[in-house]
């Protein structure tokens, strides 16, 4: 691992604690992984109640300090719910991680932690996550009588009601959004790197294969050769092909169009500007 | 129905049915709210049976709004998180991106970002043993104090240019040097004036009956409870718990300086508040410390790809402004990986769980906010307390809503 320069937070070292951990959780644990000093075991999603219950228990970590939501739309599972652990006395910190869809609920853990209930509240009111077990999973975050799950990736970031006060209905009164504007989202991105853009013809690029692809084997078929030299040696004395007489009158130059009329010169003193610029003669 | 011997519980409209319970909204307008909190009450006579928080009526989806920004351009909805202590909310932030980025930050820049945080603690710190005090029933102390939070606005506005939000820690350290006279200032302002004032203040209120009367042994909480609710910052140490991330887990210069943690015997909210003035004097002491072992130097790395170069250097080199510009433009790419990065914040740990995917803007940026496990216990703390002692409660957990709903 590439030495630490930066200056975020040192807790206890993290030698040898995903090892005591994987194996501590055996088959609960899908993946393992040790980036940036972070410790992350993605576990089954039916069994984390278990895995957190043996770590609370067993390996002291004591305090569930939050609960986050993410959406991978891409995956055939999209949510991510991540389970951030922090122990008191092995001063250590460790992520649990497991993966959900919209129909498939997570085991709560508000049996473990109480703490968890509004935690649990919240991924599910951002990314409509349920978790089976949870008696009182009501919105939190969101307006009362919202709909939808705003944190989720394809949940526009302006929403689809906004609220105003009505002069003439003198309460407040939800509208669709309406943008003066569009929202803008700048591309800074480099060209070279990250962004794609889609020029016209690049679908060429990615054109497939042809059967017999097109090759010039032998100089023959490039039209070079004995036959072509000749060619080139001939006489040019017929002119070029445009210079050719066809007989036809020469077309000249167009004719010139009508004289425009002189506008008449403006009455009146609109023009005459002295007065403005020289107020003492006015005075 | 007219007889005077006639119990509370007994209702005059229906005939003998006994009604004990019954169910008030608090807030969301309310002044010891502290903000915009709507707590559903339901209380027998004045105790309280139940309380159900209803929070987000500040929620303004940060969270949401800093997927659409560069990583720079997401710095400044930190300041207006937890309003009242807003360089300590961009720490956890900053460094969440050092983390990733794993660039190095000069010795200045941290301790210029140490003495900063601790001087916002001292503001947050103002302001909720103010608001608490008054909260109780005392006017004056809550007008003396805000005289120190004044201060500490000012020496935040001669830093950064801004009162409240700063926007002044940058990921590679701070976004300028500060002038000496500022420095000194400060440590002139750190022994003398705080301590005369506060002093001062907190002699009206540490031994006064009343106040007392109203904080101590109410919501009282155990320490397995402490853990098992997420508790952290001084609702942890009120406990008796001396857990203290800046000594723990020790971020830019913390593991020099030499202080101590407060902590709590009752776990009460005379602790509570109590542990907060303690803090106060501690802080103090970091910010001489700090003060008298500041180096010159930079403030900021010299990874150009991270820190803009300065505008002098603009003028003499090419290469200087294509960073500037690309920095400002495009920001910088951070690679692809997940980190949860929490600071001690002067509420307790404010947590930034920070998803890359490479590119230059978050993936995802969950916050983890303070207020939101310590209210959440709030049921469960005042139940079988007077209604009065919600506010005294409320005040001692210190809860800012820009935060608790993000």
């Amino acid at each position: 691992m590439a030495k630490v320069l930066h200056p975020a937070p040192r807790y206890a070292s993290n030698d040898g604690v995903l090892d005591t951990l994987s194996s501590a959780l055996g088959d609960m644990v899908l993946d393992t992984r040790e980036e940036f000093g972070e410790i992350m075991l993605s576990v089954k999603r039916a069994s984390i109640e278990d895995a957190l219950r043996l770590l609370r228990d067993e390996h002291d970590y004591q305090q569930l300090m939050e609960i986050a939501g993410a959406d991978y739309p891409g995956r055939p599972e999209r949510f991510e719910i991540v389970y951030m652990l922090l122990s008191l006395t092995k001063n250590h910190r460790v992520m649990l991680k497991v993966t959900a869809a919209e129909d498939t609920p997570v085991p709560t853990v508000t049996t473990l932690w109480p703490v968890a209930g509004w935690l649990e509240r919240e991924v599910f009111d951002m990314y409509g996550v349920t978790f089976e077990g949870n008696t009182d999973l009501r919105r939190i975050l969101t307006d009362y009588g919202f709909e939808g799950h705003p944190f989720r990736k394809d949940f526009p970031l302006t929403g689809y009601t906004e609220l105003r006060y009505s002069e003439e209905e003198k309460r407040v009164v939800y509208e669709p959004v309406e943008l003066a504007q569009d929202f803008r989202s700048f591309d800074f991105t480099s060209p070279w790197e990250g962004a794609d853009y889609v020029l016209p013809g690049d679908e060429k690029a990615d054109a497939p294969p042809v059967d017999e692809p097109k090759t010039t084997g032998s100089p023959k078929q490039t039209g070079a050769g004995a036959k072509a030299d000749a060619k080139a040696d001939e006489k040019v004395s017929a002119g070029s092909p445009a210079e050719k007489d066809t007989g036809a009158a020469d077309p000249g130059a167009p004719e010139t169009t009508e004289d425009q009329p002189d506008r008449e010169a403006s009455k009146g003193d609109v023009h005459d500007t002295k007065g403005a610029t020289k107020p003492e003669d006015k005075a | 129905m007219s007889d005077t011997g006639l119990a509370f519980e007994k209702s005059p409209t229906t005939e003998g049915e006994e009604i004990s319970n019954y169910t008030i909204n608090f807030g969301p307008q309310h002044p010891a709210a502290h903000g915009v909190l709507r707590m559903v009450m339901e209380l027998d006579g004045e105790i309280i049976e139940r309380i159900d928080p209803h929070v987000g009526l500040l929620h303004r989806g940060t969270e949401k709004l800093i997927e659409y920004k560069t990583y720079l351009q997401a710095l400044p909805y930190f300041d207006r998180l937890d309003y009242c202590s807003p360089l300590a909310q961009e720490y956890s932030y900053v460094l969440a991106i050092e983390k990733l980025l794993n660039v190095e930050v000069p010795e200045r820049g941290q301790y210029l970002r140490v003495l900063f945080a601790e001087l916002t603690r001292i503001c947050n710190h103002m302001l909720n043993i103010g608001a608490h005090v008054m909260d109780v029933g005392a006017m004056t102390p809550n007008l003396w104090v805000f005289e120190l939070r004044e201060d500490c606005m000012n020496f935040f506005e001669r830093a950064s240019g801004a009162r409240m939000h700063a926007a002044w820690f940058r990921p590679g350290g701070v976004h300028q040097d500060v002038p000496l006279k500022l420095l000194t200032d400060i440590g002139d302002w750190v022994d003398g004036r705080l301590p005369e004032l506060f002093g001062d203040a907190m002699s009206l209120v540490t031994d006064n009956r009343i106040f007392k009367q109203r904080n101590v042994d109410i919501a009282v909480v155990s320490k397995e409870d402490a853990v098992k609710w997420g508790f952290s910052g001084p609702m942890i140490r009120a406990a008796g718990i001396p857990w203290d991330l800046r000594k723990s887990q020790p971020y830019d210069v913390y593991d020099r300086m030499d202080f101590e943690i407060p902590v709590g015997t009752n776990s009460d909210c005379y602790d509570r508040f109590m542990v907060r003035v303690k803090e106060v004097y501690e802080s103090a002491k970091i910010i001489k410390q700090c003060l008298a072992e500041m180096p010159e130097g930079p403030v900021a790395s010299s990874d150009r790809k991270v820190a803009p170069p300065k505008r002098a250097e603009m003028k003499q080199s090419m290469e200087a402004l294509i960073h500037h510009f690309k920095l400002y433009t495009e920001g910088f790419h951070v690679p692809a990986g997940e980190v949860y990065v929490a600071t001690e914040s002067p509420k307790g740990e404010f947590g930034v769980y920070l998803v890359s995917d490479g590119s230059n803007k978050p993936y995802r940026c969950k916050i983890r906010p303070t207020a939101f496990s310590h209210l959440q216990a709030m049921d469960f703390m005042s139940r079988g307390h007077m209604l009065p002692d919600a506010t005294a409660i409320l005040g001692a957990i210190d809860v800012v809503f820009g935060e608790c709903d993000r």
